[in-house]
């Protein structure tokens, strides 16, 4: 034990272990994050399975076969109605999932079990408390898709290696919510309910009006503009060229990657000044 | 000459028009045990966080381990092991597992994590405790573990930002056993108490602070001697004739504090003083004879009682 709390440490190791902190400050986050999820691994697993069969078995059994019926040969894309809305589907349980984690994490972080604060008082830095988070999240919604992923190919609908995209597109889409909720709630000091409003007045009308269930086009030319701001359109039209080829043009595809990743960088540089401000004096 | 572990020339920290610490010097040798000794609001805690490079000084200087405090906050906290007055463990996570992630954000391989988190639950008497969940211990319990948390990256300076507050006797003597055990080992130890039993147990050297500035400084005994008689005499009449029997007392002791509940009187023989109250026909409903500490010292300085 004395030798344990000699603090006369050699110099060449102390020097080796901030260079680590560094380096890897924002991977030693991230770990802490996977650790405590242990605790929910049951239910995450649980939800990670059940939810997409649920939708897919739903949708496709029910609301698919009315909507193919209808549609005959002027089917969207010229695919069937689950071809068309199965990857919008993962990637709006991705959305949900991150900007949970992002609200009710950070919030908690910073006030209910001050982990941050904790993470303060090390040689961590506040952009390393950050991408550490991010990527904590995305151990939250990665699994998630994958189920989602091998339950599509085992539906029937999608294959060949195109559907594997949708593993990288729903991490542009996860990263892209998760730090820009973050930066919004980190400014936050009290929860008056404002917190689950993301949930309700945000996310879900991104979902509803996000080309999720019909094409953007569908829409009223007055709400197409939800679509465009939208992270989640731009990535299920990513969904829908990975998984089927839907038709789309070069410049199109271009902005469906550098809005989401434009989205992510002001995000995370946002939640960083923000984070900066919560945890200095 | 070994340099010094902390440096602090007119540092100084405002919020706006609030001036939370004004202008204090003060340095702490490798090895030393400093503490801050004040009443609430008195500028301690912002002292601390200035050390700690989480709150930026307005203007002076602050060294640490030789580094500008401003400038250098990740590199200094690579060294020091911080316990803040409120806990922030991670109540999600089981005992065992808090020091282990504490542990590898000062980039520590697992290995060795796993083996300190082990040695610490031994020092903290935790040991048992491993896998029981945080919101489960008790509040001295939390503490000893948030002390051996800080002590994960062997640090040469520990923080302890009011250490025993708010714990019961019991609790406070097996902390103070485990950090007279740090102080052994040599690691440098500053910590702020408004009690002033644990500034004369854990302190060489301590400063009194009030309203943002150093009243006095030295150690608790240089403190006492200075400031105070070596007993104090402290007899009761009852409250509302406190202030006339005080005035019958005058010339007894040195000097007379009036309390709304009691008279002090410094003397250096207590019993002797208690015997000439006696001779002036006084007779106290209750009457005690003890050594001075470090609460005379404040109420000297300040005029004021140091937990109000």
């Amino acid at each position: 034990m004395t030798e344990l709390l000699e603090p006369q440490r050699d110099r060449e190791q102390a020097v080796a272990e901030y260079r680590r902190v560094r380096r890897w400050g924002w991977w030693y986050v991230a770990e802490h994050r996977i650790r405590s999820m242990r605790n929910y691994v049951g239910s995450l697993f649980i939800i990670g399975i059940g939810s997409p069969i649920m939708y897919l078995l739903g949708l496709g059994a029910g609301l698919g076969v009315l909507v193919n019926q209808n549609q005959g040969d002027n089917a969207v894309d010229g695919v069937g109605y689950l071809e068309f809305i199965a990857p919008a589907l993962l990637l709006a349980g991705v959305m949900v999932t991150a900007a949970q984690e992002s609200t009710f994490g950070v919030f908690g972080g910073f006030k209910w079990t001050p982990i941050f604060l904790g993470m303060r008082d090390t040689a961590l830095t506040p952009a390393q408390i950050v991408t550490g988070f991010a990527l904590g999240t995305m151990a939250r919604y990665v699994p998630a898709a994958c189920f989602y992923m091998i339950a599509m190919y085992a539906f029937g609908i999608i294959h060949g290696w195109g559907g594997l995209l949708m593993i990288p597109i729903a991490m542009l889409l996860g990263t892209a919510i998760s730090t820009a909720v973050m930066a919004w709630v980190s400014t936050q000091r009290n929860d008056r309910g404002q917190l689950s409003f993301v949930e309700r007045f945000v996310m879900t009308p991104l979902t509803l009006f996000s080309g999720t269930y019909f094409p953007l086009e569908t829409l009223h030319e007055g709400l197409h503009w939800v679509g465009w701001i939208s992270p989640l359109w731009h990535t299920a039209e990513l969904g829908r060229l990975a998984t089927y080829g839907s038709e789309q043009t070069l410049w199109l595809t271009v902005v469906h990657i550098l809005y989401p990743v434009a989205l992510a960088v002001a995000g995370w540089f946002l939640s960083v000044r923000h984070f900066t401000k919560r945890l200095t004096s | 000459m070994q340099q010094l572990h902390i440096e602090a020339n007119q540092l100084t920290k405002r919020y706006g028009s609030f001036t939370a610490v004004d202008g204090i010097d003060f340095e702490i040798a490798p090895g030393e045990s400093f503490g801050f000794l004040g009443p609430n609001g008195a500028g301690k805690s912002t002292t601390m966080r200035m050390i700690a490079a989480t709150s930026l000084r307005s203007s002076g200087s602050l060294d640490v381990l030789g580094l500008d405090a401003n400038d250098n906050g990740p590199a200094i906290r690579a060294q020091l092991g911080i316990v803040p007055q409120a806990d922030n463990l991670d109540e999600e996570l089981r005992v065992w597992d808090n020091l282990f992630v504490y542990g590898r954000y000062f980039g520590l391989p697992r290995k060795v994590v796993r083996q300190r988190a082990d040695a610490l639950l031994d020092f903290a008497q935790l040991q048992q405790k491993r896998q029981a969940r945080v919101d489960a211990l008790s509040g001295g319990m939390k503490r000893r573990l948030t002390i051996a948390r800080a002590l994960m990256n062997e640090p040469k300076i520990m923080l302890l930002d009011e250490p025993t507050t708010g714990l019961d006797p019991q609790a406070r003597h097996v902390l103070w056993d485990r950090l007279f055990r740090l102080k052994d080992s040599g690691t440098t130890l500053v910590l702020t108490t408004h009690y002033m039993d644990e500034a004369e147990q854990l302190c060489d050297r301590l400063v009194v602070v009030d309203e943002g500035k150093i009243v006095a400084e030295g150690s608790p005994k240089e403190l006492i001697r200075t400031y105070s008689t070596r007993e104090v005499l402290e007899v009761r009449f009852g409250t509302a004739k406190n202030e006339e029997a005080a005035g019958r007392l005058a010339g007894i002791g040195d000097r007379i504090e009036v309390l709304p509940d009691r008279l002090l009187v410094y003397d250096d023989n207590g019993e002797q003083a208690l015997t000439a109250v006696g001779e002036r026909g006084l007779h106290p409903v209750t009457s005690l004879v003890r050594r001075a500490s470090l609460e005379d010292v404040f109420l000297r300085l300040t005029g004021r009682s140091l937990i109000e």
